[in-house]
């Protein structure tokens, strides 16, 4: 069986803002590879760049030096139009915040990845059941995101990062507005969802016993830099 | 995006700010309003002054004249009177030739002459005209008493209203009464004493009396046509005046010309065309017969742009409303990008590109200006209507026909909305390019 090309793969990626006269390096120099179906928790403390880093892989940041190389593509390259459609078709993001529209019913909230890639109307419904009924939530279709838990609004969030069915999923903080209890259930639904092949995921967190439980690997970032990058379990 | 997604997305949007979306569409519907009643003022004078005119018949028609008449218009000062060799005579078979003309609907002369009418027994002296079929379209008659005459070949008369007080202070009493027309005949000398050569055209004068019947009474003086029929007191079909040959004041000049024919000649003929447009063309024709020829064309055309100034005068004023609802617009959206930063983020982590972002508020700004189009031809339409209505209250009480002073025709309800939605998208340049610019990391941390 041959090995499959890494999904995501940074090359000395540096990002750094300038505030005034001095200059910030919140990803500085990174190299990481990240194998086609794995599971990679990025550990930090607060400030430590690893949701910088998670935005630059996401196409919604550019780095100001380095590669980010996501399925053979360098988004570095890519127009803003490109980056678009690489967020719309080959990522999918979960927020700390959940971040769904609070006026549209999460059937419309999963929906809406779908109107943004211009699918075609007779598949939508069918694609935004299918992805409620992974994430278990299919009864509750007609319902706002005001009249859910807040784990079943993490996991309406995980059906709308996946109706499109990308090929890398993004998750910051996934956990981070949740119980013990919840959040662990999360994480077992991302688990589910690595188990789809060619399916990887890359979790910013900063729990790392949960990330120890859940990730195939966990890289630690701290000051902006890379600090150790090693197997979880 | 798809157009469908797009503005399902737009009105999900504009619905969630309803009151102050509601209040910006209201902003821009007062503004289109005052836009189209301003120019549907403009149009509705512009239609009123014109359709007043081209009824009266002044700017379809060319007033014809012999150049031998040394005073009809258009004769010039005396020192450029030179005998021209392509002169004619205006009798019986030049008003033929001319009515056969391409574009032209009727010829006529104009007939008038002083007379007396005895009516109870009593005399009346009086101007006799001749109406042609054609004027009871002219205006003129409408909202008269009784009606117009029932052909144009029927012994009827109808009287202009002080003539008619003279007769008897209740005009309508009048209606359906008789009179007698008594004239002067003209007789050719050349039918009475056929065969004597050497008669120059001259003619004798016979008294003769002709009955009408009284069918209705007329408040205003018919002026149709140019030298018009102002000062008939007493009006008959004109074919029944051509049969009277009544000694007319030009009958004189008449004997002083060569003429050896019996056929009538007219001092002048009234040549009516299809449209004003006509106008200029026909009447050069007729200079090439060999005729003087007028029109009123040239006051027609100042009319037309005085018009245009006017309408884009009042276009000017109407649409300084619109301006201001044009900042209400780009602040009703500068607003919407604040409040829905973090959901700008959020489309964009999803996928969103930026120009689906600019088309987003684009078509929310477009949405308002449709829907404020709307409701302002609807507002502006009202405002017309209610301004005509004023007027019309006004004019009754001043005894006065009602007018119709504003008019909105479909060109102006299309180019009204076109404008309005135009001016919105405009409007939305700015907050929409904004929106789309907006850093997706920096929208998505906005609380």
């Amino acid at each position: 069986m041959t090995e499959l090309p890494p999904a995501i793969r940074l090359e000395s990626v540096s990002r750094q803002y300038t505030m005034g006269e001095s200059v910030i390096r919140a990803v500085n120099d990174v190299c990481l590879t990240v194998p086609s179906g794995e599971f990679l928790a990025l550990l930090g403390s607060s400030g430590s760049g690893k949701s910088t880093l998670l935005n630059l892989i996401a196409g919604l940041d550019r780095p100001s030096s380095g590669a980010v190389i996501a399925q053979g593509k360098n988004l570095s390259k890519m127009s803003s139009l490109e980056l678009a459609r690489y967020r719309r078709q080959t990522v999918g993001m979960v927020f700390q915040s959940f971040n769904l529209l609070p006026r549209m019913t999460l059937e419309e909230n999963v929906e809406l990845p779908l109107r943004l890639a211009e699918v075609d109307y007779s598949e939508r419904a069918a694609r935004v059941r299918e992805a409620l009924q992974r994430v278990g939530l299919e009864k509750r279709i007609g319902h706002r995101p005001s009249e859910l838990s807040g784990g079943e609004q993490q996991r309406t969030a995980i059906a709308r990062a996946l109706v499109n069915r990308p090929k890398i999923l993004l998750a910051d903080e996934p956990t981070g507005n949740l119980d013990s209890t919840t959040g662990e259930a999360i994480l077992t639904l991302l688990r589910e969802i690595q188990k789809n092949p060619g399916m990887t995921i890359v979790m910013v967190t900063h729990e790392r016993a949960l990330a120890e439980r859940f990730a195939d690997r966990l890289a630690v970032m701290g000051d902006g830099k890379l600090l150790s990058n090693g197997a979880a379990r | 995006m798809k157009l469908r997604d797009l503005s399902d997305l737009a009105f999900r949007n504009l619905r969630e700010a309803v009151l102050r979306n509601s209040l910006t569409t209201l902003g821009v519907a007062v503004g289109v309003a005052s836009l189209v009643a301003m120019l549907s003022l403009g149009v509705g004078l512009q239609q009123l002054a014109t359709s007043r005119l081209a009824k009266s018949g002044l700017f379809d028609s060319i007033f014809v004249t012999p150049k031998t008449n040394l005073r009809g218009p258009g004769g010039g000062p005396p020192a450029t009177r030179t005998p021209d060799a392509k002169a004619r005579l205006l009798d019986a078979d030049a008003r033929t030739e001319i009515s056969r003309m391409p574009n032209v609907v009727e010829v006529y002369p104009q007939i008038r002459f002083f007379t007396e009418v005895r009516y109870d027994g009593k005399p009346y002296a009086t101007m006799v005209a001749g109406m042609p079929e054609s004027s009871k379209a002219s205006g003129a008659f409408d909202g008269m008493q009784g009606q117009f005459f029932s052909s144009p070949n029927a012994d009827e008369a109808i009287l202009q209203v002080e003539f008619a007080k003279d007769l008897n202070p209740q005009t309508s009493s009048l209606i359906g009464k008789d009179l007698i027309l008594r004239y002067a005949e003209r007789q050719s000398l050349a039918a009475q004493a056929s065969g004597s050569a050497g008669n120059s055209g001259g003619f004798s004068v016979v008294p003769k009396e002709k009955h009408f019947r009284i069918i209705g009474v007329v408040e205003t003086e018919p002026a149709s046509g140019f030298g018009g029929f102002g000062s008939g007191r007493l009006l008959i079909p004109l074919p029944i005046a051509e049969t009277l040959r009544a000694a007319q004041v030009n009958d004189l000049r008449d004997i002083l010309r060569d003429s050896s024919s019996d056929k009538p000649t007219y001092s002048s003929l009234t040549v009516r065309v299809k449209s004003p447009s006509l106008v200029e063309a026909t009447e050069a024709k007729l200079k090439d017969l060999g005729f003087s020829a007028f029109s009123l064309l040239d006051a027609s055309k100042s009319l037309r742009i005085f018009f245009s100034v006017f309408d884009l005068l009042l276009g000017i004023f109407g649409s300084l409303a619109l301006a201001v609802a044009t900042l209400g617009i780009i602040n009703t959206l500068v607003m919407a990008i604040l409040e829905r930063r973090r959901e700008i983020g959020v489309l964009k982590a999803l996928g969103a590109a930026d120009r689906d972002v600019k088309e987003l508020f684009f078509v929310e700004a477009g949405v308002m200006g449709l829907f404020g189009g709307i409701l302002g031809v609807l507002l502006g339409w009202l405002i017309g209507r209610t301004l005509t209505l004023g007027t019309n209250i006004y004019l009754h009480r001043q005894n006065l026909p009602g007018v119709d002073i504003s008019s909105v025709p479909w060109w102006l309800v299309l180019l009204s909305i076109l404008f309005a939605v135009g001016v919105s998208l405009a409007a939305g340049l700015y907050p929409a390019s904004h929106a789309a610019r907006l850093d997706p990391v920096q929208a998505l941390r906005y609380e």
